[in-house]
């Protein structure tokens, strides 16, 4: 019944609200200056991050190479999602996301210099060069990727809740994932896991409107969310653009999570810049305009800088300040990732499995390898 | 010593581990109140309690990958597939996320769960439930893959499997689980990726694992009592990681090779033993590698057919003394 309730007042609310009606929620009440300037700066960092590695993947490197290969999945534009979600997380909660990961790494706090890093493949990579755009870690700050597959994270972040739960923890798991995941079975599997077993995880959809290049409308029916009912899931939506917001919905589903145990599906609302990837030449299936329109009205960072200098926590000045650094740090990123070393051959065998990685604690005899 | 059933092997060694480890845990369908489809599991739940020993609901994908994710954070699950078959389902979680998370993690990511339940043909069930997926499996790299033959080698196995931090693959016989063998009721362990010689012999080397190891062994005294033959049978027991070592030294001493497999012969474990054989030991070969597989279709259901699309003993002996000329 509650869920029922939970659900209706999610969804009455999502239009017509601006940011200041989310500003006095308690999670944004409590916030000092210092902390809305971080989460500002967060969001600055994330994009300046990124924009500097299109850069650096549309350039040579010193050699006439290739600075970043394969796939740069790009985040600019959802920032608020990753670092209203994420600047919620207590000591026993944890995160996973899919291969737009980007966001949610500097979200938790990982340093641009191993992220840069293995974008260029280079050994002082977050994984070591080996993992990729779309494989970012960083468990020591719960941070568990970073996942290729469509949706094939969600079984994961579902079995971190259960780990939680199991350990007696009171955390919570976000596991997030784009839009285009809600159809996978493996989504709806962990929904049906999580609800039967009351595991402590947010099921997390970043509805960008586009799974790549298809729209929502001609991919998936009915309300992302709501399908969270079906399950006898709590659910609820927002809008993705306005920080405040974010953190006012997310907060009270992860208090009821890591308070009761209690699962929940929330969409939040967002919007890409770029394509899906840079190889996408985003002419296919939007207009420019959309784009352009979005960017005007409703840019999460340009929405939060507003409300942070309508509210006299901050100036022109000193937001230019941070965005002057920010610029600095992700080039300065980039430095690191140009002179570091890549992996050698004899890397490419290690990281495999634990037991070959630990020689000494090795309790298996014969080959782990066959060449 | 007690005389256990190979499935009762492999209770008492989760029950042990159970005990030992409180971050084991055992999940599947019907391994709880139902006490397990083939009773491995059997009595566990009342012993161990519903927060050990957890009924998932069919949703191998699910719970396989939700496994995964809990070991990520140091719960040891050792996950039972009603029937190996059904891996294909949950491919995605087994093959992507375990075999890959930590080396995309640049081995940050540990990942100690074992996948455990039966595969294996000869039970007139179809194509759809007679996979032996060790194979394709061993080919992922950061996966292990292990496939016993005894009720001794199951436990002791098991136990290793479970305390290994990689992710372990168990690949059981339901045909086995009622065989019969001396178990030690202590705490024994036996590694991964040490063969066995089940049966010391000089004029020829039969490499197999699983239930053609029981086949083989038969088939070893019929070509002793009715043709004069001396087989040695090496048990893999492990396939990754393999005990080749064990099979070159077998290879020295009989210097002719029948690999036996219950495996489609197309790139199956035996090809990549023929392949090593030759590599590493060509000199030391009499004859050309021979080998005897599943015959190369999907499972026939047809129940005597069947038996013939499998090893089996007569196949085994054919196989040898044509692998003698």
């Amino acid at each position: 019944m509650s869920k029922k309730t939970t659900a209706t007042a999610e969804t009455k609310g999502e239009s017509d609200v601006g940011p200041s009606a989310h500003r006095t929620a308690p999670a944004n009440a409590a916030l000092s200056a210092e902390q809305k300037i971080g989460l500002l700066r967060t969001m600055i960092r994330i994009r300046r991050f990124e924009e500097r590695s299109l850069r650096a993947y549309q350039a040579k490197n010193s050699q006439g190479g290739t600075n970043i290969g394969g796939f740069l999945h790009l985040y600019i534009g959802q920032e608020a999602v990753a670092v209203g979600c994420c600047s919620l997380m207590g000591p026993d909660d944890h995160v996973i996301t899919a291969y737009r990961d980007h966001g949610h790494a500097i979200a938790v706090g990982m340093d641009m210099n191993p992220l840069m890093a293995e974008l260029f493949g280079k050994t002082t990579g977050c994984s070591k060069g080996k993992g990729g755009s779309m494989h970012f870690f960083d468990p020591a700050r719960h941070y568990w990727g970073g996942h290729g597959i469509v949706g094939g994270q969600i079984p994961l972040g579902t079995g971190l809740a259960y780990a939680i739960k199991y350990q007696g923890k009171q955390g919570a798991a976000m596991a997030f994932m784009g839009d285009g995941a809600v159809n996978q079975g493996a989504v709806h599997e962990s929904y049906n896991l999580a609800a039967l077993w009351d595991l402590p995880v947010i099921f997390v959809i970043e509805n960008n409107g586009y799974s790549m290049g298809t729209s929502q409308a001609r991919s998936s029916a009915g309300e992302l969310a709501r399908r969270a009912e079906g399950y006898g899931m709590a659910w609820g939506a927002c809008d993705g653009h306005d920080l405040y917001e974010v953190r006012a919905t997310m907060d009270r589903f992860l208090k009821i999570a890591r308070e009761q145990s209690k699962p929940a599906v929330v969409e939040i609302r967002t919007y890409r810049y770029r394509g899906h990837s840079v190889s996408d030449p985003d002419n296919t299936y939007r207009r420019k305009d959309e784009i352009e329109e979005y960017r005007r009205t409703k840019d999460p960072i340009q929405v939060f800088q507003a409300a942070l200098i309508a509210e006299g926590v901050l100036d022109a000045a000193a937001a230019e300040k941070i965005d002057e650094a920010a610029r600095a740090e992700a080039e300065t990123a980039a430095a690191f990732a140009d002179a570091s070393p890549y992996p050698t051959v004899e890397d490419i065998q290690k990281d495999v499995y634990w037991e070959a990685d630990h020689p000494a604690e090795r309790k298996s005899g014969g080959r782990l390898f066959f060449n | 010593m007690p005389v256990l059933q190979f499935r009762e092997a492999i209770r008492q060694a989760l029950a042990e581990e159970l005990t030992r480890d409180q971050n084991v845990v055992v999940l599947g369908e019907e391994v709880a109140q139902f006490n397990g489809a083939y009773k491995v599991t059997e009595g566990l739940l009342e012993k161990f309690g519903p927060k050990r020993i957890v009924d998932t609901p069919i949703s191998e994908a699910g719970f396989i990958g939700m496994g995964i994710g809990a070991s990520m954070l140091g719960v040891r699950p050792v996950i039972e597939l009603m029937f190996w078959s059904f891996y294909s389902v949950a491919f995605d979680q087994i093959l992507n996320n375990a075999a890959n998370v930590r080396y995309m993690s640049g081995g940050l990511i540990n990942c100690p769960i074992v996948i455990r339940g039966p595969a294996n043909g000869g039970t007139n069930v179809g194509a759809t439930h007679s996979h032996t997926p060790e194979n394709v499996l061993a080919n992922h790299p950061g996966i292990k893959v292990v496939v016993p033959s005894t009720p001794y080698d199951a436990k002791g196995l098991l136990k290793s499997a479970i305390r290994d931090n990689d992710p372990v693959m168990f690949l059981e016989n339901t045909i086995l689980y009622g065989d019969r063998g001396e178990v030690p009721a202590d705490d024994y362990v036996i590694p991964l990726g040490s063969a066995d010689v089940k049966r010391a012999g000089t004029d020829l080397t039969i490499v197999t694992y699983g239930r053609p190891v029981i086949q083989s062994l038969a088939a070893a005294n019929l070509l002793q009592q009715e043709h004069g033959i001396s087989a040695e049978i090496v048990d893999l027991r492990s396939i990754r990681p393999l005990d080749i070592e064990t099979v070159l030294a077998s290879v020295r001493k009989t210097h002719r090779v029948l690999i036996v497999e219950e495996q489609k012969p197309f790139c199956g474990v035996g090809a990549q033993l023929a392949f090593m054989i030759q590599d590493e030991a060509f000199d030391e070969l009499d004859g050309p590698i021979a080998r005897l597989s599943t015959i190369d279709a999907p499972a026939i259901y047809s129940p005597p057919v069947e038996t013939e699309q499998l090893p089996n003993i007569q196949r085994i002996l054919r196989a040898a003394i044509n692998a003698l000329d």
